[in-house]
């Protein structure tokens, strides 16, 4: 079991608080008797577990994507790469700790990997500015990105953020400018570029390192124009109303798929990654090697093309 | 469209604009909302709908913009069907379905921007322009796909590419679909620009959030009229996350200019001359197509 638990995961974390009185007892007093018992609570524990996870509501489902102990970027780059060095700066005016990046390699080939990265504590997320890139984070990114062009390494984005800072710093240097200059240049890159949602995918903050010839999401991370409460204060001037926003959005994978928004969605355990954070490290390695054969003998030209497509596409509308 | 076809339909009949005359409520006399002087109706038509006492512009429709910028009789609209649906069965206080059909019956338009071709000072451009008063201007898919086809437009034809951004930001009723909007639409402009071709982003009040941090940002030129609200994020949600008061004329065009973000503001009695300039210092270079090869390889 993990140390933090969601509100819904109440009624699981209860019976196992149950198991744990039992196991003190049967231990205490040698009393073997207790063992079967156990065994079929524990049974009941996660088949209600399962139960839960089948049946998330939108808004749960937020929750597990915003979970604290959620792996995040780095630790992705740890388990299923080895050889990073991170590429600091944007060589105009600083380095962001939010959006970060280097060369490194993924089943021995070289790859540009680049992501947001939140903090694990209070002091880590105050170094990190709670995940929040500044302009400088979208610009450094797409100077990692041309410089994998330049040597022919592939790139690979994993978008964990709530959306770019919101500060008078980021409007007086020009986060929208950065963010809309990141969309048209990864339209022209010539080397593929594979994108995983591995947490929050907010808004143009994501979008900003999100133009991929693929597009996947983790089971349960979300993807979303707004966040639910900001969507409820803006629309129902209401902040109670984000369960109801999260619904009419569809922010999550399985309805971002049906919508063509992604591509493939990475299963995760239930419970969410961070159950069983090494059966996803796995999943994850084995997706982006996949991927990137798919697109190894794609041309330039074919690369930009089948990415200028993917986006061509969406949208929805009528024309009579 | 193609550019010989374009000369021949020159004299064709083009669609006249809805709204001939500026649309100016309250009649006679208008109560301007910066200065609060009462203004003759007549003179703040004559003036481009601009305060003469405190240089207030007022916000234009679109109909307003094409009168005032494009030659006489050349705009020729494009996709003028192209109508939003609720793809997400979206519904706050009421279903998105009732959202389009009140702003469409408030403002006559099928969505929030219109985009077409027509000349500037003789010069043929394809043109879009945003209409805040349509659902607050805001990006759904209808929008981005009418100006992603203008765009393609353009480049098909050589035509330089002007669009009067006025938007709240992406429209939340179309929820993930607005957000991809942002993507096409700027994957567009990439295009544009690698064929050599000129784009001209002019920013009017306002324009904010995914609007901005897409085409409305990506100007060869970004021009801006006086004192337009421009930006990502929104003043309250800015100061909620600084707790302190924003500075004065904070995300207005002046402070982008002096930010580096935009390159010219201009006043409306001049900005149809100033892209006009644009166009024929540009002008040679739209006799010369780059071969396929050379962007790419
Ligand atoms: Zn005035």
């Amino acid at each position: 079991m993990n140390k933090f638990h969601l509100e819904f995961e109440k009624p699981i974390v209860e019976l196992y608080s149950k198991i744990n009185d039992l196991q003190k007892l049967s231990d205490e007093e040698g009393n073997k008797d207790l063992d079967d018992d156990i065994a079929k609570l524990i049974l009941k524990a996660e088949k209600l577990r399962e139960k839960i996870y089948s049946n998330l509501e939108p808004i749960q489902i937020v929750q597990v994507a915003r979970h604290p102990e959620r792996p995040l970027f780095l630790d992705y780059i740890q388990h299923c790469m080895t050889d990073y060095i991170e590429l600091h700066g944007d060589r105009s005016y600083g380095d962001d700790k939010a959006l970060i990046g280097g060369f490194a390699k993924l089943d021995g080939e070289p790859v540009m990997a680049i992501g947001q990265q939140r903090g694990k504590n209070t002091k880590d997320n105050i170094y990190r500015n709670f995940g929040m890139p500044q302009p400088e984070g979208y610009r450094k990114a797409l100077r990692l990105m041309k410089l994998a062009e330049k040597f022919k390494v592939p790139i690979i984005c994993l978008v964990d953020v709530q959306g770019a800072y919101p500060g008078l710093s980021g409007e007086e240097r020009g986060v929208a400018e950065a963010i809309a200059k990141n969309l048209e240049q990864m339209m022209g890159l010539k080397v593929p570029v594979i994108v995983v949602v591995i947490g929050e995918g907010g808004s143009g903050g994501a979008l900003g390192i999100a133009i991929g010839n693929r597009v996947a999401m983790l089971k349960y991370s979300i993807y979303s124009v707004i966040s639910p409460e900001g969507c409820a204060a803006i629309l129902w001037r209401d902040a109670t109303m984000s369960p109801v926003a999260a619904q009419n959005l569809g922010i999550t994978s399985d309805r971002l798929k049906s919508l063509d928004i992604i591509d493939d969605i990475i299963d995760e355990p239930v419970g969410g990654a961070h159950a069983d954070p090494d059966k996803v490290y796995k999943k994850m390695s084995a997706y982006l090697k996949k991927e990137l054969k798919r697109y190894a003998d794609y041309s330039p030209l074919r690369l930009q093309e089948d990415r200028y497509q993917r986006f061509r596409k969406l949208g929805r509308f009528s024309e009579r | 469209m193609s550019i010989l076809e374009w000369f021949a339909d020159k004299k064709a009949k083009a669609i006249k604009p809805k709204t001939k005359k500026l649309d100016i409520p309250g009649n006679l006399w208008v109560k301007c909302v910066s200065c609060s002087q009462v203004i003759y109706s007549k003179d703040l038509e004559a003036n481009l709908k601009v305060c003469p006492h405190c240089q207030h512009h007022f916000r234009l429709t679109c109909h307003e913009r094409v009168a005032i910028t494009l030659d006489e009789n050349s705009f020729e609209e494009t996709n003028s069907f192209l109508s939003s649906i609720n793809s997400l069965g979206f519904t706050d206080a009421i279903s998105y379905d009732e959202r389009i059909k009140q702003a469409k019956k408030k403002t006559g338009l099928n969505d929030a921007v219109i985009t077409g071709t027509g000349r500037i000072d003789g010069f043929p451009v394809a043109v879009a322009i945003m209409d805040f008063s349509y659902m607050g201007g805001s990006m759904g898919s209808v929008v981005g796909e009418k100006i992603t086809r203008l765009i393609e437009l353009g480049t098909e034809n050589r035509l330089p590419v002007i669009i009067f951004s006025a938007s709240g930001g992406a429209r939340m009723q179309e929820g993930i679909l607005s957000l991809m909007q942002m993507a096409k639409t700027s994957g567009a402009v990439y295009r544009h620009k690698e064929q050599g071709l000129l784009f001209i982003s002019v920013l009017t009040d306002p324009t904010t959030g995914g609007t901005t941090a897409s085409f409305a940002m990506l100007g060869d030129i970004n021009l801006a009229e006086p004192n337009a609200l421009i930006g990502f994020a929104g003043p309250r949600v800015i100061e909620q996350t600084i707790r302190q008061k924003l500075p004065k004329g904070f995300q207005r065009s002046q402070y982008l200019q002096d930010h580096g973000m935009v390159d010219s503001i201009a006043h409306r009695k001049d900005l149809r001359d100033h892209i006009a300039a644009f166009l024929e210092m540009t002008r040679h270079h739209r006799l010369v197509p780059i071969t396929e090869e050379t962007p790419h390889e």
